[in-house]
Formats: structure tokens, C-alpha cells, sequence
């Protein structure tokens, strides 16, 4: 695949082999007598698949943290507090879901763009600054989320809520910046004109996943602490 | 989110030293790193099981230059309860994480995974090569724990709360030996999740023309399906590994419970839950015995066919038994759990899918077995070690079927009994599938064949010398015989001192087979005899290029495959076998439509 902001033509659905993937989908056997013209090229970028799997790992990370907080509420002798959660955590909740709007915004007119309409789209990088900028002002009002708490007192060890807050929210900013990461690399090889297609798709998925993630995790924290 | 979307195909060949041998994204490379890393793990481990052995026979021995290792933990050469109990721990965890996981899975995959895909490199290189470092330097990190404080945990691979989790109240290397445990755990999980996206990728992406899914060889299938287990398993012992070190350094009490009360001492933590770490810590811990031997279990399987010249009964009915084992071992976790306290009610629940996974297994050796039956199978060291392989994979397994139950297991499950299945079935079975591999793909790998003789010699020595060792211990696991304990002194043990001195001498002396092996590796390297690109007449892709492959495997032509990855004696064929890329239209009523 030629590293240009433009994608090799996508065979039409007809020429793609029926089901399964890569050059080698169920159907797609060559022939034992050499029939080259049966087999079809197709082969998805492997950023496609390979950012569903690294999904489903974080997931299952995630699942086993709640997991934790399910059973660590539930054993004897519970410590168990009920705390409230920072007010600023609902104004990053907008941050962050303003910030999955942009970026698909950008993933439209970056696509446009590189569907050589350039003359109907300028300067597609613009809602990608603005993802990133959201993204930024979401790790910030986490970290001043953390800051309110530890001025007030309560630390990571102040009791078992309080924990798995911390933990809980500093997994997922870490993985928030690993986003911020992804972006920022979009971002360059947008501007080297060298972006492909696979990697702003899956590098928007990843996006809209920690999104996600993130008010699933508000609401555990919500409904749980 | 690195370099998610650069297809393997552009990086050019490595020109510099670093590149080509160090910091290298090319995967046969990172392969023989994790085999090198393996290598050396398993040495050491090997090393620490002997000096256990030696005094649990001999109790009083002073093994020469012990006190070299830790002064405190060996003084007068003499092992420390304590340090018998660290060493034992050090011994599992180097044992089942950095060399029963890396070899069979993280090595071979890495060398034969894309090129039996027809693929040039992994998907994501520069993760490949972050794998691999990720590793080397989780393994640092344990072996640092030898020279740091008052020496490694003593909590066992398993790392059982609280234990665990209360710091150095609880014994030597308890305080920063635990979080150095810990640490090198969450940072092998990385290592391993970062190589199972690599695996995976690759195998549903990156196959060449023809390559369906169905005619990928069994090894394949073995790495993508452990790949998976990979994928879910480290990526849930990661964050209980985090959980754990909060535990020890930040004041955290996820695994403590109120007012525990160690050495006198009432210790700080309150209402944390012990079992769950133990619940975390086997939703992961199941998954890996899996990890270690379905690898195993598809080179058997590959090697046991090339030299039977015939394919196994059912190709498909394997695969499909492979990902039944992975499926179920997700269910079974709990079977580990029997006497933690955990509801009889859940005790049964998890007995229940414990035998249900004998059925996958048993299909499985019984696809050997007929297989095996009436072919005319080439004898070499390769074949044998896979004979091997199904001999101990039976013989651990067939105890397993007393220890699903958990009224058995609740009096064997403290004992060697236990010992002796584990390392029968997923210990020595998974080493015997790293040797058949060794063995088959060395030739591959370096360009030269190892020595016939000596891999006869290393197989018998091994064969008899694991029986000698791993049987005994069933025996005395009937008889009572605790595990874990450093010395027997109670009037019902000392009788059985003298097994234990049999079994010590087995274990050296089969240890000391494990260097012909060593020395057959080294000495091969540089002198073997020269290999052809397809010694051992295989149909598979890694036999249809050079010996060893050139960079992006196949040259500049890529190949197309039109075959099962196994057809041998096939009537009208030309040759006894059919290699996958061959065009040669062969009339099997069983190849794959």
C-alpha cells in the first residue's frame, strides 16, 4: 500500500471474496490447476484488525478492574465509604464527548480530502488540533480532579473508594494519552501528506473507544462509590 | 497508538549491527531472541530446582559457593527455610512465565508464524520488537530481586494474599522482592500482549494467495489460538499486578483484611478481600497452562505428521479441539480454588467444566494415537520428543481427572501429587514440545542440522529421567507428603526421605542430559552439518524457502499455496508428499474444499 494521502481503489464489492478475510478467506482457494483468475487481491490493512484487538485487551484490563471493585465491595468486614465525586468529572465527561464529535468531523473531511476533493475541503487538520486540544483539556481536568481531592485530603489509601477512583481514572488517562499519541501522529503524517486512510480510522476508533470507556467508567464510579 | 499502520512489507533489509542483531524488527530475529532468553531462564531455573533437590534429600549438604548467592539465605553454603522457599518461588515463575510461555509460543511463533502464513514480517514490527525488550526486561527486573534487600518473594509463582500484599512483616523478600515480582510480571504482560495483537494480526491479515484459514499447518492454529488466550489472560494478571503493588506501596488494601495480625505486629490495611487476588490471579493463571502446552501441541502434532507421512485423522476436528481447550479454560479457573474457602456451591460449578475439558484433551491425544497407529514413523529426535510430548501429556493428565474432584482434591491438593501432574502435563510435556521443535525447525533457523546422536541420547536420559523424577511424586502425595516444605522432620515423612534422594539423583542426572543438549545446540550452530532448505521433506510453508529464509521471507516472489498444509502419500503425486505452493493437481477426496 503506497504511503500517500491517497488510498489504492478499493476493489467493488462484486470482486471481493465472499467471506473472511486477507488473501486467503474461506472461499478464496487457489486452484490446484493454477486457475490465477478465481483468486482475488483484497487484504485489509492490518491497522483495521489489529485496533479491535488491542480494544478487546483493554476491555478485558478494565473488566477485570470492575470486576475487582465488585468483589472488593462485597467482602467481609467492608470498609466500604461512600464518597462523592468531583464535580469537574462531569464537565470532562462533555469535554470528552465534544471531542469524539470533532474528531469524527475530521475523519469525514480528512476522508473527503483525500478524495481528492481538496479544492471543497480546506485545511482538514482543523477539527484534528481541536480533537487534540479537547483530549488535552480532558487530562487536565482529571489531573485537577486529583489535585482537588489530595487538597482536600483524601488520598489514594484513604479508604477503598478513594482507590480504586485513583486507579481507575489514572488507567484510563493513561490510556487517554496513548491516544493523545495516536493523534498527535495523525496529525504529522497529515501534514507530510503521508496519512493513510487504516490509521485515521483506527486511531478514531481508539478515540471514540476511550469515550466510551470513559462513561462507563463515570458511571461505575457513580453507582458504585 | 505507535506505528499501528506500517505494513510489515516496508521496513528494508537491516544494514548496522544494532539493527540486524539488537533492535531488530525483523520477526525470525526477535524469535531467536526469545529462544536465547528462554534458553538462559531455563538454565537458571533448572539451577535453582537442583539446589532445592539436593536439600530436600540431603538437608544438611552445603552445596559449595551457595553462600554466594545470598549470605543470609545460605549460611555455611546451607539453605534457610526462607531461602529454600524463595528459590522454590523463583524456580516457578522463571519456569511457567519466561520460559514455558517465551519458547513454544513467543520464539517459535515469532520465527514460523508469518512464514507459514506466507506473510514477510508481523504486521506491526516496531511492537514485535518492543515485545521482545518489553520481555528482557521483565526478567531483569525478577532476577534483580536476588540482589536486592533480603533477597526474591517467598510466596510462591502464585503470589497468594496476603502474603503477598503485607510487605516485609511477612518474611524475607516480602517487601521490595514482592513489588520487584510484581513488576516484572505487569511488565512481561505488556511484552506478551503487545506479541498476541502481532500474532493475531497476523494470521487473520497477513496470509498469502490460497492461505484460508483451513490450510494454515496445526502450529498456526496452536499460536493464533494461544495468542487469543494471551490477549485476555495477561491482560487481566496486568491489572491485578498493579492492584498488588498499590498494595505495597501506596497504603492501598485491595488483598488485606482488617486487623490481620502478623509477627505480633496488627497490621495497617483494612477490609481488603484475599481471594480476590486468588480469582484474579487464576482467571489468568488457568489460561496460561493453556498458553504453555497448546504451543506444544501444535508442533507435536506438525512434527508427528511430517514424519508419519500422513496427515492426523481429522485436521479440522483438532483445530476445533485446540479452541474447545482455550473456550473452557476460562471456566475452569476456580478448579485451583477448591480449598481457598470459595462456596462449595462454586466449588462444584467449577468441577463440573474441569472434566468437561478432559473431553477436548482426550480427543486430542486419541487423534495422535490413531494416527500414530500403523504408519511407519521416521524415527529422529524430533519424532521422538513428540512421541514424548504425548506420553507425558497422558501421564500428567490422567491425574488430573483425580484432581477435578474436589473431595480428592481437597486431601491431595497440599501435596505432591499436585506437583507431580502440573509439572508432568504442562511443565515437561510443554519442554518436550520446545525440544521437538528445536529439533524439526534448528535446521531452519541456522542454516545447520544438529546432531542425530545426541538428540537420541538427550531424548532418552530426558524421557526416563522425567518418569524417574515426576512419577515418584504422585506416590508420595499419597502418602502425605506435603509440598513446600524445605526439610521433613515429622515422624510420618522421614520414610520417605529416600524417595526423595532417588528423585534428587534423577534430577541431577537428567539436569546434566539438558547440557548435551546445550552443548548439541551450541557446537551445532557453527558445525553442523549444512541443511537443505527442506530436510525433513515437509509440505508447509517454511520448507518452500531458503535455508535460512532471507529477508521478508520468500525473497521478492511471494507464494501462492494451492494444497493442505498436509498432504503426504498421496496416490499419483510424483513425490511421497505435496508441498502447499506446488500447482501439481493431486485427487485427494480429503483435501479441503
Amino acid at each position: 500500500m503506497a504511503t500517500t494521502v491517497h488510498e489504492p481503489p478499493k476493489s467493488p464489492a462484486d470482486c471481493l471474496p465472499s467471506q473472511g478475510s486477507g488473501n486467503g478467506g474461506w472461499r478464496n482457494l487457489v486452484p490446484a490447476d493454477g486457475e490465477m483468475w478465481r483468486v482475488k487481491d483484497y487484504s485489509p490493512p492490518p491497522a483495521s484488525t489489529g485496533i479491535w484487538v488491542g480494544l478487546a485487551s483493554i476491555t478485558m484490563t478494565f473488566a477485570a478492574f470492575t470486576s475487582a471493585l465488585v468483589v472488593r465491595q462485597g467482602s467481609p468486614n467492608a470498609d466500604w465509604r461512600h464518597i462523592t465525586l468531583p464535580p469537574v468529572l462531569y464537565l470532562n465527561t462533555f469535554v470528552i464527548i465534544a471531542s469524539s464529535i470533532t474528531l469524527e468531523i475530521a475523519r469525514r473531511r480528512v476522508a473527503t480530502f483525500m478524495g481528492g476533493l481538496k479544492d471543497r475541503v480546506e485545511k482538514p487538520a482543523r477539527w484534528l488540533y481541536a480533537t487534540l486540544l479537547l483530549g488535552v483539556l480532558f487530562v487536565a481536568g482529571q489531573t485537577y480532579a486529583w489535585l482537588q481531592l489530595k487538597a482536600q485530603g483524601f488520598g489514594i489509601a484513604t479508604n477503598v473508594s478513594y482507590s480504586f477512583f485513583y486507579v481507575l481514572t489514572v488507567a484510563h488517562a493513561l490510556h487517554l494519552m496513548g491516544g493523545l499519541g495516536g493523534l498527535t501522529r495523525v496529525i504529522m503524517k497529515l501534514s507530510k501528506s503521508v496519512l493513510r486512510r487504516s490509521t485515521l480510522d483506527a486511531t478514531s476508533r481508539y478515540w471514540h473507544f476511550m469515550g466510551v470507556l470513559w462513561v462507563y467508567l463515570l458511571f461505575l464510579l457513580w453507582m458504585k462509590l | 497508538m505507535h506505528d499501528m499502520s506500517s505494513p510489515a512489507a516496508h521496513h528494508g533489509a537491516p544494514t548496522s549491527f544494532i539493527r540486524k542483531h539488537v533492535f531488530s524488527l525483523d520477526h525470525k530475529v526477535i524469535g531467536k531472541q526469545y529462544y536465547a532468553l528462554a534458553l538462559l531462564a531455563a538454565l537458571i531455573g533448572m539451577a535453582l530446582s537442583w539446589i532445592m533437590r539436593i536439600h530436600l534429600g540431603w538437608a544438611n549438604f552445603a552445596i559449595p559457593g551457595l553462600h554466594f548467592l545470598s549470605s543470609t539465605g545460605a549460611p555455611g553454603n546451607v539453605l534457610t527455610p526462607e531461602y529454600y522457599l524463595q528459590l522454590m518461588t523463583m524456580h516457578g515463575t522463571i519456569m511457567v512465565f519466561f520460559v514455558l510461555t517465551t519458547a513454544p509460543f513467543a520464539a517459535f511463533g515469532n520465527f514460523f508464524l508469518p512464514i507459514q502464513t506466507g506473510a514477510e514480517d508481523m504486521p506491526f514490527p516496531h511492537f514485535n520488537m518492543m515485545s521482545f525488550w518489553v520481555t528482557f526486561v521483565g526478567f531483569w527486573v525478577l532476577i534483580a530481586s536476588f540482589f536486592v534487600g533480603d533477597g526474591p518473594t517467598l510466596g510462591g509463582w502464585t503470589q497468594y494474599a496476603p502474603l503477598s500484599a503485607i510487605g516485609s512483616v511477612g518474611g524475607p523478600g516480602q517487601g521490595i522482592g514482592v513489588v520487584l515480582w510484581a513488576t516484572s510480571i505487569a511488565i512481561f504482560c505488556v511484552g506478551q500482549l503487545l506479541g498476541s495483537l502481532n500474532f493475531i494480526t497476523t494470521t487473520l491479515d497477513m496470509r498469502c494467495r490460497g492461505m484460508s484459514l483451513m490450510r494454515l499447518p496445526l502450529t498456526a492454529w496452536a499460536w493464533f489460538i494461544t495468542s487469543v488466550m494471551g490477549l485476555t489472560a495477561f491482560a487481566v494478571l496486568m491489572p491485578a499486578c498493579i492492584l498488588l503493588i498499590l498494595d505495597h506501596v501506596a497504603g492501598t488494601s485491595f488483598f488485606v483484611a482488617s486487623n490481620l495480625v502478623i509477627n505480633d505486629q496488627v497490621l495497617p490495611h483494612s477490609g481488603g478481600s484475599t481471594l480476590l487476588w486468588q480469582h484474579l490471579f487464576w482467571f489468568f493463571g488457568h489460561p496460561e497452562v493453556y498458553i504453555a502446552i497448546v504451543p506444544g501441541m501444535g508442533i507435536v502434532s506438525h512434527v508427528l505428521i511430517t514424519n508419519m507421512r500422513k496427515p492426523m485423522l481429522s485436521h479440522r476436528v483438532l483445530i476445533y479441539s485446540f479452541a474447545a481447550l482455550a473456550a473452557l479454560s476460562y471456566m475452569v479457573y476456580g478448579h485451583h480454588m477448591f480449598v481457598s474457602g470459595m462456596n462449595p456451591i462454586s466449588s462444584l460449578a467449577f468441577s463440573f467444566p474441569t472434566l468437561v475439558i478432559t473431553i477436548p484433551s482426550t480427543i486430542i491425544v486419541l487423534m495422535w494415537l490413531g494416527s500414530l497407529y500403523g504408519s511407519k514413523l521416521r524415527i529422529n529426535s524430533a519424532s521422538l520428543f513428540s512421541l514424548g510430548f504425548v506420553s507425558m501429556f497422558i501421564s500428567g493428565g490422567v491425574s488430573g481427572f483425580f484432581l477435578a474432584q474436589p473431595s480428592i482434591d481437597i486431601m491431595l491438593h497440599a501435596t505432591y501429587f499436585v506437583v507431580g501432574h502440573f509439572h508432568l502435563v504442562m511443565g515437561v510435556a510443554a519442554m518436550f514440545g520446545i525440544f521437538a521443535g528445536t529439533y524439526f525447525w534448528f535446521p531452519k533457523m541456522t542454516g545447520r542440522m544438529m546432531n542425530e546422536t545426541l538428540g537420541k541420547v538427550h531424548f532418552w536420559l530426558s524421557f526416563v529421567g522425567a518418569y524417574c523424577i515426576f512419577m515418584p511424586f504422585h506416590y508420595l502425595g499419597i502418602a502425605g507428603n506435603v509440598r513446600r516444605y524445605q526439610a521433613f522432620t515429622d515422624d510420618y515423612l522421614i520414610p520417605l526421605i529416600p524417595v526423595h534422594k532417588f528423585i534428587t539423583i534423577a534430577a541431577l542426572v537428567t539436569g546434566f542430559a539438558q547440557l548435551i543438549f546445550v552443548y548439541n545446540l551450541i557446537y551445532s550452530r557453527f558445525k553442523g552439518a549444512p541443511a537443505t532448505d527442506n530436510p525433513w521433506e515437509g509440505t508447509s510453508l517454511e520448507w518452500s524457502t531458503a535455508t535460512p529464509p532471507p529477508h521478508k521471507n520468500f525473497g521478492d516472489k511471494m507464494p501462492v499455496v494451492y494444497h493442505d498444509p498436509y498432504q503426504y502419500s498421496i496416490e499419483g503425486a510424483s513425490t511421497d508428499y505435496v508441498m502447499q505452493t506446488s500447482p501439481e493437481k493431486v485427487i485427494n477426496p480429503k483435501e479441503e474444499k
